[in-house]
């Protein structure tokens, strides 16, 4: 099938070119859309981009950051005010992939991609999305629920409350091809540690299930107890509940049931 | 058909094409222009071998559509050597037996290129991590490694954090 790439200045306009054309998706950083078109198995007819520099911007501001769905792995990897998040931008391919790869891309990519948003997930970020020239907000949980998912709107950005402290953010990636490559499983967490015990904590996975997910009955028991190992012990006899992991070519599903409980004491006791 | 006109730097020189639009630099640059040193691998971004300079940043040609690149400056190993002279990197890579079949070596080169051109003292790991996108099934990356190394610091390559 011929594909053919429109180039807007304005997202605005992008978005409203991407509702007309029911066969058009919005191309970002390429590494996922660009790649099914060198395959042959693109399932757009037309490409959408957009040269909007607001798509790519990176806005912290206080304790609220709003990180555009244009900007790169490499950028957020490289800006001073997201230290916490360099190890989650930096698990995303190599260099020369996260000069390409943006935020709103991994939001959308299919597993066993998107170790990025594991981390958002953590965070409890909302998706902006903006259709035709209108845009709302909705959480990244609903967004990946595919409650907010709809092809002819675009994410202009992701904005999240920066966790109190950079030891409440943890982030793990386990591959088995080194140096990189795709994940066995991801774990972030946002612990909220208050006077040594967790309040409210928020953790994430990706690929314990199809797509990333909250691991919420370990959030429940992990919810006021102290971060030693005596205090998460009955939390990691839960770490797989709600979890529906697949075999593929990186791990089965039984390892990754396994393994997770360890890597994830590793990760909140390290 | 119709075609898009292109116009960016490439290797210093002003060069304007007229593309289709899901063309890729890498078929831009090998088959338009004639620059055959970016290698067509996977083309999935799994290997590293189309690595060139967008901006001075590593990125994959294969990977990136031609029209992105308007007015922007694309660098490849045609490019980096001055007045005749190989770059240090090249040279490097002769003098440390880090290239064995070739393939991978100028996706190899310009990966560190972008590694050297930001960080121009790097550790062994700095190295490790600047290249880990890039597939060699040869030399078994250590005398990559040491070369790189050896381009920054004009030693043996044998330098660690």
């Amino acid at each position: 099938m011929p594909v053919t790439v429109k180039t807007f200045d304005r997202l605005r306009d992008a978005v409203s070119a991407l509702s007309s054309d029911s066969g058009a998706r919005f191309l970002g950083g390429g590494t996922l859309l660009v790649r099914r078109l060198n395959e042959g198995r693109s399932e757009a007819s037309t490409l959408i981009r957009s040269t909007d520099r607001a798509i790519g911007e990176i806005r912290p501001s206080g304790s609220r950051v709003f990180i555009g769905a244009g900007a790169t792995m490499a950028r957020i990897a490289a800006h001073r005010d997201l230290g916490f998040l360099k190890a989650a931008a930096n698990a995303v391919g190599g260099p020369a992939i996260r000069t390409m790869a943006t935020v709103g891309g991994n939001i959308c990519a299919p597993y066993p991609f998107g170790d990025f948003t594991v981390a958002l997930l953590a965070l409890e970020a909302k998706v902006s999305i903006q259709s035709g020239y209108n845009k709302r907000d909705v959480s990244l949980e609903d967004f990946l629920a595919g409650r907010g998912r709809d092809n002819r709107t675009v994410i202009s950005g992701v904005t999240f409350r920066r966790p109190d402290s950079e030891r409440d953010f943890r982030f793990l990636k386990v591959t088995r091809s080194r140096p990189k490559g795709a994940a066995v499983l991801v774990i972030a967490t946002n612990l909220n540690l208050r006077g040594g015990r967790m309040s409210s904590p928020r953790v994430a996975y990706g690929n314990m299930a199809p797509g990333p997910i909250r691991a919420k009955a370990l959030e429940a028991a992990l919810n006021g107890k102290t971060l030693d190992k005596a205090g998460i012990a009955p939390a990691l006899a839960v770490a797989t509940d709600g979890c529906a992991p697949v075999s593929d070519p990186f791990a089965t599903e039984q390892y990754r049931r396994d393994v997770l409980p360890v890597y994830l004491e590793r990760l909140l006791l390290g | 058909m119709s075609l898009i006109p292109v116009q960016f730097k490439l290797n210093g020189e002003d060069k304007a094409e007229f593309v289709d639009s899901t063309a890729t630099l890498l078929s831009v640059l090998r088959d338009k222009i004639g620059l055959l040193s970016p290698k067509a691998g996977c083309q999935q971004g799994g290997c590293g071998c189309c690595t060139v300079l967008v901006d001075g940043a590593p990125q994959l040609a294969c990977l990136t559509l031609a029209v992105t690149c308007e007015g922007k400056s694309v660098e490849t190993v045609e490019g980096i050597g001055r007045n005749g002279a190989l770059h240090p990197l090249q040279q490097a890579f002769m003098d440390h037996f880090a290239a064995q079949c070739g393939f991978c070596t100028t996706g190899m080169i310009m990966a560190a290129k972008a590694l050297l051109d930001s960080n121009p003292n790097p550790t062994r790991e700095d190295v490790v991590e600047a290249i880990s996108g890039n597939l060699c099934r040869c030399t078994g990356y250590q005398p990559i490694i040491n070369a790189v190394l050896a381009a920054a610091g004009g030693g043996d390559g044998h330098r660690t954090s």
